[in-house]
């Protein structure tokens, strides 16, 4: 049976990742976010379900948000990857990126699994819609599972987000009644 | 005056590292290293079937893949990790306990059963292998569903001879005799079906074994790190010391990860002493599904008897429970559904009887509520049923019912699922209704249902009330030490998985400690900084370690203020503490710095920073008659202790919510859904609603959505993401949320848990909505849009034909 296995040809791939060109080697087969994760030690972008359904390893593609578990690494030969880990300068609260901020603002996030998956879908979405309504910014998240937080105050990152990215830094907080997150 | 930092919605420190991409998840550990590449991966053959006898294995087509390193099975175990896995929860009513081995001996008994362990250089080659290794089976009848399993046509288990593995009666009062007197009896059927956790992160194992102290560090997607270290030691053959559990960052755990030891976490680090190398196994989705657990399924046989004015006289609940093909995890849900079925209500008497019985499918441990959905939805069921037979609203019958605030603590006369008794500690359910009813506008409703009538439109109201027994014991401890720079590191041995808990216990100890949040540092869940603890469930995380945290805090406190008073000459009781200070109260220019006192706290000889030549022998004058470090006192600014309730803490709330349902497709729209909620006193109320909203989505998963298809051969035919439908935010609507705070006496900080109750009654609340709506009964649960569809064309018929 050991000839059907594929012969464990790797291919050196070369991929932009977070503005840095990246090489290493994989076979055909290799999935880009097993690629991104294990050969190239990016470790934000998470797998979730591996048949592109839960959205938690979003990656943007050349700033197209794409499920990095269902595109081979070596198909992403020669593009512009970015995970999560290029959407900010990630050592202060203040050098987040707009999209990273909110989330921490409006409690967003409670394991933070599948949220770099909703980073990059929602960088790319205000990318694309400036100014989304509430409808909108529900649309722009309606492809991604979160299982903590119940998804009401993701809505109100992605508006708050989009603020944020505008260059309005008037603070987000978590939505419905009562708290307002203090900073500390 | 220093900030108070509990109270406040204080943003979670967790969340810098988290939304950077710099979390670490039991997958990350290693990866891109040298030790990433070192590391070789685990991957599992499962049985495809859901009851079979193991004929023979053939491995010798896989053992010849170019990178397959070792290849285990049943024949390869040996000692303690050779017998079956431990039932960790046993119980007298639990008389037939049956658990599997690490890898199958012998006979499978559900689809996903681990049977082989190929370990290779590469995930891909592991699956390469597996794919490769044959084995063939006798075919066994498998038992599927709860129906099938009370037949008992056919055994899980041939020595269980009517697949019954507990049985427990409960009674308070005679019940029987009272229904038998009541004016009115009412007597019928209630189900839920099978759900699960679902976490994002599956479950996850490392392990690494250092040859030359015989040591293994395992990291593991867990909620109980103590205890999967204790569960490796005991089945490895392994001195406890020589093994570390760390639970890293947890995506998501709900219940799923407090079973232990999974197979995979005594496969892994036996694979990684034996081979000398870092091992890991990462779960897959479709491994989830079919290998972790499931809850919820149950079928309730309910009689009440009750007056005219709606209160309960004798409640009589007969039910089973579908405990899946072993019971590792003892009995928890069941007794849980047995007893928290009562919620804020005193029947006069009350009759509990259930059966656990065993499946040939995946099994049963507890899912975010554990039991308590399927005990409020029949109590709320009954409730509704009780105020239609006699014509009342529906909250009035809840109000009939209720205990009273004057009379907690409230005494059940039942065990609870801790072995103590059901004693609830404090509440007030009628504030709690009439807040709810004013959010939901109960009140107003026939009118607005009666002008939505008019447009074709149909809107219902339902309501659901529960109490939650949250914060069981035995114990949690905790350990703060002040560092010499002003930093406190606070450890504890419970584990998080989401919930905020580097937040939340920094919160506790800059208030009771004084010292600023920013400088307080605090670890979860690793057994090299904490080692004896329970685990995260039960929504006991707040009450357990919060109370925990706070004594370590008090004694850290009451040391810093001995060792302060000392240098200045002074008394402790004269002294305070107030952002990471210590002052003199009414002078405060006399003070000093708590990271300087920690300086103090050691005398040491050596000068090897500034802090440590402050310290040394020669940094003041010392008085010669006397030791350094005075009897009765160790070097070092530190606390630890524990926290042991007497019994646990009793949450409450009750949901109401609007919905609309399509005429056409019987979509059930959620249009309106408020919650009020009583945790006690609040940590951070940010992070409160979180876990409410977290937990109401899932509550609207279970009741409208998710399922487990098992067919009649036991296959579960919906084990992808594409099939198991779970809430996305399109499902989900605003919730409004009201908070009511009734302190727990029980505890030094006044809350009770708060993790699992926005799930608890969200399906009893859209029965009760869907029900009000359509004027049809709903007595099983989940109800998803083609199920109403077919139950309403069902009535529909029925309707014509008479």
């Amino acid at each position: 049976m050991t000839e059907s296995r594929p012969a464990g040809r790797r291919l050196p791939v070369t991929v932009t990742v977070n503005g840095v060109a990246r090489t290493a080697d994989a076979e055909p087969r290799r999935t880009l976010s097993d690629f991104v994760r294990h050969d190239l030690g990016l470790t934000g972008t998470h797998v979730g379900c591996e048949h592109g359904v839960c959205g938690a390893c979003t990656v943007l593609i050349d700033g197209d948000p794409v499920r990095s578990c269902l595109v081979l690494a070596v198909s992403a030969q020669g593009h512009d990857v970015t995970t999560v880990e290029g959407l900010g300068q990630p050592d202060t609260v203040t050098e987040l990126g707009p999209v990273q901020r909110a989330f921490r603002d409006c409690h967003a996030l409670q394991c933070g699994f599948c949220t770099p998956g909703f980073l990059t879908t929602i960088t790319a979405g205000i990318a694309e819609n400036p100014t989304p309504t509430r409808d909108e910014a529900v649309d722009m998240i309606a492809g991604n599972l979160c299982r903590c937080t119940g998804y009401q105050n993701i809505v109100e990152a992605v508006l708050t987000a989009a603020r944020y990215a505008a260059g309005d830094d008037t603070p987000g907080g978590p939505a419905g009644h009562g708290a307002a997150g203090v900073e500390h | 005056m220093a900030t108070r930092y509990f109270g406040a919605p204080v943003k979670r420190t967790e969340d810098l590292r988290l939304v950077t991409g710099r979390g670490r998840y039991t997958d990350d550990i290693g990866a891109g290293s040298a030790e990433g590449l070192l590391t070789l991966e685990a991957a599992f053959l499962r049985s495809p079937h859901a009851h079979a006898r193991i004929v023979d294995i053939d491995v010798s087509d896989a053992i010849e893949i170019d990178g397959v390193i070792a290849i285990y099975t049943y024949e390869d175990l040996e000692g303690a990790a050779a017998e079956p896995l431990p039932v960790l929860i046993p119980h007298p009513a639990l008389h037939a306990p049956r658990t599997n081995h690490p890898l199958a001996k012998d006979v499978v008994r559900h689809v996903g059963e681990a049977i082989v362990m190929v370990v290779a250089t590469d995930r891909y080659i592991t699956e390469d292998a597996v794919a490769a290794i044959g084995v063939s089976y006798e075919f066994l009848p498998p038992v599927i569903g709860l129906t099938a399993a009370r037949a008992a046509h056919h055994l899980v288990h041939p020595d269980v001879p009517d697949n019954v593995s507990a049985h427990l009666v409960q009674e308070s009062g005679d019940a029987r005799a009272a229904i038998a007197a009541a004016p009115h009896v009412l007597e019928y059927t209630l189900e839920i079906e099978r759900s699960c956790s679902m976490p994002l992160e599956g479950k996850a194992v490392r392990a690494r074994y250092d040859v030359d102290d015989q040591s293994l560090r395992v990291y593991s997607s867990t909620q109980t790190s103590t205890s999967v270290r204790a569960a490796i030691a005991a089945k490895l053959g392994m001195q406890l010391g020589k093994v570390e559990v760390i639970a890293p960052d947890v995506g998501g755990g709900f219940g799923v990860k407090i079973m232990h030891p999974w197979p995979e976490e005594i496969m892994v680090p036996f694979a990684a002493r034996q081979l000398q190398r870092p091992v890991k196994w990462t779960e897959d989705r479709r491994e989830h599904f079919i290998s972790s657990s499931h809850e919820r399924a149950q079928q309730h046989e309910v009689r009440v008897g009750f007056d005219d004015a709606g209160r309960v006289l004798g409640l009589d609940v007969t039910f089973w429970h579908d405990n899946g093909a072993f019971t590792p995890y003892g009995i928890i849900c069941p007794i849980v559904t047995s007893t928290q079925l009562l919620g804020p209500y005193k029947p006069g008497a009350y009759r509990v009887e259930f059966s656990s019985v065993y499946t040939n499918t995946v099994i049963v441990t507890p899912y975010r509520g554990a039991g308590r959905p399927q005990g409020v939805f029949v109590m709320e069921r009954t409730m509704d049923r009780i105020a239609e037979t006699l014509g009342m609203d529906r909250t009035a019958v809840r109000s009939a019912n209720f205990i009273q605030p004057d009379e907690f603590p409230y005494d059940h006369g039942l065990i609870f699922q801790d072995g103590r008794p059901l004693i609830y500690d404090s509440g007030n359910y009628p504030d709690q209704l009439t807040m709810l009813k004013e959010m939901i506008g109960w009140d107003s409703f026939d009118a607005l249902q009666a002008a939505a009538a008019v447009d074709g439109r149909r809107l219902g109201i339902g309501i659901g009330c529960y109490v939650e027994g949250t914060g069981p014991g035995p114990y949690e401890g905790a350990h703060i030490q002040v560092q010499t720079d002003g930093t406190v590191d606070v450890a504890i041995g419970l584990t998080s998985q989401g919930q905020g808990h580097q937040t939340v216990f920094a919160q506790i100890v800059a208030d009771e400690l004084g010292v600023p949040f920013e400088k307080i540092r605090v670890v979860t869940g690793d057994t090299r900084r904490f080692g004896h603890a329970v685990g995260t469930f039960a929504s006991r995380a707040a009450v357990m370690s919060g109370s925990a945290v706070a004594l370590a805090a008090r004694k850290t406190r009451a040391k810093a203020l001995e060792v302060a008073a000392d240098t200045l000459e002074c008394s402790a009781d004269d002294l305070q503490i107030e952002d990471g200070v210590v002052s003199m109260k009414g002078n405060p220019s006399v003070s000093i710095p708590l990271g300087q006192v920690a300086v103090l706290s050691n005398p040491l000889r050596y000068a090897f920073d500034e802090a440590a030549k402050a310290a040394t022998q020669f940094a003041r004058p010392t008085d010669p008659s006397v030791p350094p470090v005075p009897a009765g006192r160790e070097p070092g600014l530190e606390g630890k202790d524990y926290y042991s309730p007497p019994r646990s803490t009793f949450a409450s709330g009750m949901h109401a919510a609007i919905v609309e349902i399509d005429d056409e497709t019987s979509e059930i729209r959620i249009e309106k859904y408020c919650v009020v909620h009583d945790c006690g006193n609040l940590i951070n109320p940010m992070i409160v609603e979180g876990q409410v909203h977290g937990g109401v989505a899932q509550g609207i998963g279970g009741a409208l959505y998710e399922i487990m298809a098992y067919d009649e051969h036991g296959q579960l035919q919906n084990a992808s993401f594409m099939d198991f439908l779970m809430p996305y935010v399109t499902e989900i609507p605003q919730l409004e949320l009201g908070h009511q705070q009734t302190p727990s006496p029980l505890n030094p900080l006044g809350i009770k848990g708060a993790g699992e109750a926005g799930v608890i009654p969200v399906a009893a609340v859209i029965a009760s909505a869907v029900e009000n709506a359509l004027g049809m009964r709903i007595s099983a649960m989940p109800l998803n849009p083609s199920l109403l569809h077919g139950l309403r064309a069902a009535a529909a018929a029925t309707a014509v034909e008479s």
